[in-house]
C-alpha cells in the first residue's frame, strides 16, 4: 500500500490535530489567537467565509454527540467547506466493517478533512496515519479530546484575561475523562495551576506526575480557584461500584448554592456539557452569572474554524515504498 | 536601504497627496455626509483611512462612519498563501447597507486585494455605492478593478515592490512611498 507522505508548511506544521500532546505552547497560543478573529464571522448578517470553498469535511462519529458534532458542522460550513455527516449507527460499521476499510473507502472519494469521534483510545492517531486528509480528533476514548481542551483555553483566557498561573480546579471523574486530560495537558503548557477534585476512586494513582494538584475536598478547591470546571457524572460508572449513589457524589462533589459561596467573585464556572442538573451541578448554579457554560458553546465553533483554517493547505506527496 | 530602492514621495508630498484625495471626496460626497463612510483594507489602507478620516472630520465638521476589513479569508491564493495567513479582524461596526463606501489602500496593484475586499463588505450588506480610494497606482491589473481617487501613478515592472510606509508604522520619521526594483527579466 502507498501511504502518501504529507508535507504540511508554515507557522502550523501540522497535518492534524489529534492531541494537545503535539502542540507547542506557542502553537496553542496561535490557535486561540485566531480563534478571536473567527469569532467576529458568527456576529455577521451573513456568517460564511469563503476561506475553505470546494474543501469537504468528513464528520465521522462512532459515538453519540450532539454539541461536538454540530459544532464542527457549523464551523466547518461558515467557513464554507462541504461537510457530510457519518454516524455509526446509520453507517456500514453496523456492517463489520473495520475503521481501517471504512476510512479507505471515504479517502476514495477524495475529502480534505476527517473529523472522528471513537471509543477507542488513540483512534484518532490510527486514523490520520492511513489517510491523506487531515485528522481532526473530537475524542477518542479515554485519551484526549484536543479541540474541547482548546475552547476551554480560549475561554479561560477570555474571561480572565490570562492563562499562565490561572488557578484551574477539574472536578469530578477524572479516570474516565478525556476532557480533564486535553485540559491537563494544555494548561500546564501554558503554565496555568490544575487541581484534580473528586473521590478516590475517580482520580488515577500517581496523576500527580502530570505536574498536578490533588484534593479530594471541593470546597477548599473552590476558595482555591480561579476556574471552576465540572465534569459530567457519567451514569454508567455506577454500575462499576466506583461511589456508592449519585446522591452521595452529589452531596460530596455536586456544585451547589452553599459550596458557591466559598467561590470568588471573578471565578468563573465551565462544563463540556451535557450537564446532569442536579448530579454534579444544581441547577441554581447554571444560573449564576458566573457560570459560562453557554459561552463555552459559542467560542467552540469559533475555535474549530481556527483549528480547521490552521490546517489547511497540506501538500500531499506520494512516495512509492 | 538597498541600493535598488528609491523613495519616490515622502513627507510633505505625501501628507498633500492625501489631502487631495480627501477634498475630492468631500467636493463629490459632501452633501451626502450622512450616508458616507470610510473603510480602511488591513494593514496599508487603514493609516491611510485614519488620515483621511481626519481631514473630513476637521472639514465637515461630522464623524464619519469607518471601517476595517482584512481580506484574508477571502484570498484568492489562500491555500498558496500560507507563509502569512495574518488573520485580523473585520470591524464593520455601522450599517453598510444604502452607504457610499470608499474603500481605502495604500498602493493598488492587481486589483486582488480590492476584488476581495468588496467581497467582505458585501457579506455585511448592501452599500449604495462602493468607490476606490488609493495614495498610489502602480499599474498591472489582473482583473477589472478601477480606482476613482488616485493619489499618485507610476509606472512599475510587474516585479518591483512598492511600498508605503507611514510614520504610524514607527518604521519611519518620515512617511515614505519606496520603490524596490525587481530583477530584469531576461
Amino acid at each position: 500500500m502507498t501511504i502518501p507522505r504529507i508535507i504540511k508548511k508554515g507557522e502550523f506544521a501540522h497535518k492534524d490535530l489529534v492531541s494537545m500532546e503535539q502542540l507547542t505552547e506557542k502553537e496553542i497560543y496561535l490557535i486561540l489567537d485566531k480563534a478571536r478573529m473567527f469569532k467576529e464571522i458568527s456576529l455577521r448578517n451573513i456568517k460564511k467565509v469563503p476561506a475553505l470553498k470546494g474543501k469537504t469535511v468528513v464528520n465521522l462519529f462512532f459515538e453519540p454527540s450532539t454539541r461536538t458534532r454540530t459544532s464542527f458542522e457549523i464551523a466547518a460550513k461558515r467557513l464554507s467547506a462541504d461537510i457530510v455527516n457519518i454516524t455509526s449507527s446509520a453507517s456500514a460499521v453496523v456492517k463489520g466493517e473495520t475503521l481501517l476499510d471504512t476510512a479507505q473507502t471515504l479517502m476514495a472519494m477524495k475529502p480534505d478533512f476527517m473529523i472522528i469521534r471513537h471509543s477507542f483510545s488513540g483512534s484518532a492517531l490510527y486514523l490520520s496515519k492511513i489517510v491523506s486528509a487531515s485528522v481532526l480528533n473530537a475524542g477518542d476514548g479515554l485519551h484526549e479530546h484536543p479541540t474541547q481542551a482548546l475552547l476551554d483555553m480560549y475561554t479561560m483566557k477570555e474571561y480572565k484575561n490570562r492563562l499562565e498561573g490561572l488557578k484551574v480546579a477539574i472536578v469530578g471523574d477524572i479516570a474516565h475523562s478525556r476532557v480533564a486530560r486535553s485540559n491537563i495537558i494544555g494548561l500546564n503548557k501554558v503554565k496555568a495551576d490544575v487541581m484534580l477534585v473528586g473521590p478516590k476512586t475517580l482520580i488515577p494513582t500517581g496523576i500527580e506526575k502530570m505536574n498536578v494538584k490533588v484534593s479530594h475536598d471541593l470546597k477548599e478547591a473552590v476558595s482555591w480557584a480561579d476556574v471552576v470546571m465540572m465534569l459530567r457524572i457519567q451514569l454508567e460508572r455506577l454500575t462499576e461500584g466506583l461511589f456508592p449513589t449519585i446522591r452521595e457524589y452529589s452531596m460530596l462533589y455536586g456544585l451547589n448554592k452553599e459550596i458557591l459561596k466559598n467561590l470568588r467573585k471573578d471565578a468563573i464556572i465551565m462544563h463540556p456539557g451535557p450537564i446532569n442538573r442536579n448530579v454534579e451541578i444544581s441547577p441554581d448554579v447554571v444560573n449564576d452569572k458566573r457560570c459560562v457554560i453557554l459561552n463555552q458553546v459559542e467560542n467552540g465553533v469559533a475555535v474549530r474554524m481556527a483549528v480547521l483554517f490552521l490546517l489547511r493547505g497540506a501538500e500531499k506527496v506520494s512516495i512509492e515504498q | 536601504m538597498k541600493e535598488s530602492n528609491k523613495v519616490i514621495l515622502k513627507g510633505e508630498e505625501i501628507r498633500q497627496l492625501i489631502s487631495q484625495i480627501a477634498e475630492k471626496i468631500i467636493s463629490r460626497y459632501g452633501k451626502d455626509a450622512d450616508r458616507l463612510s470610510l473603510v480602511g483594507i488591513r494593514t496599508g489602507g487603514v493609516y491611510l483611512m485614519e488620515r483621511i478620516h481626519k481631514i473630513l472630520k476637521k472639514k465637515l465638521k461630522t464623524d464619519i462612519p469607518k471601517g476595517i476589513v482584512d481580506i484574508t479569508l477571502y484570498r484568492d491564493d489562500i491555500d498558496s498563501s500560507l507563509s502569512k495567513p495574518e488573520v485580523g479582524e473585520t470591524e464593520l461596526l455601522f450599517d453598510v447597507n444604502d452607504k457610499y463606501i470608499i474603500l481605502i489602500d495604500d498602493v493598488l496593484f492587481t486589483g486582488r486585494t480590492i476584488r476581495a475586499a468588496i467581497d467582505v463588505i458585501i457579506d455585511f450588506g448592501r452599500p449604495k455605492k462602493i468607490e476606490v480610494a488609493v495614495l498610489v497606482d502602480r499599474g498591472h491589473r489582473e482583473i477589472p478593478v478601477y480606482a476613482e481617487f488616485v493619489g499618485y501613478r507610476i509606472e512599475t515592472r510587474e516585479n518591483d515592490r512598492v511600498n508605503v510606509v507611514f510614520t504610524e508604522e514607527g518604521k519611519r520619521k518620515e512617511d515614505a512611498v519606496i520603490l524596490e526594483k525587481g530583477e530584469k527579466k531576461l
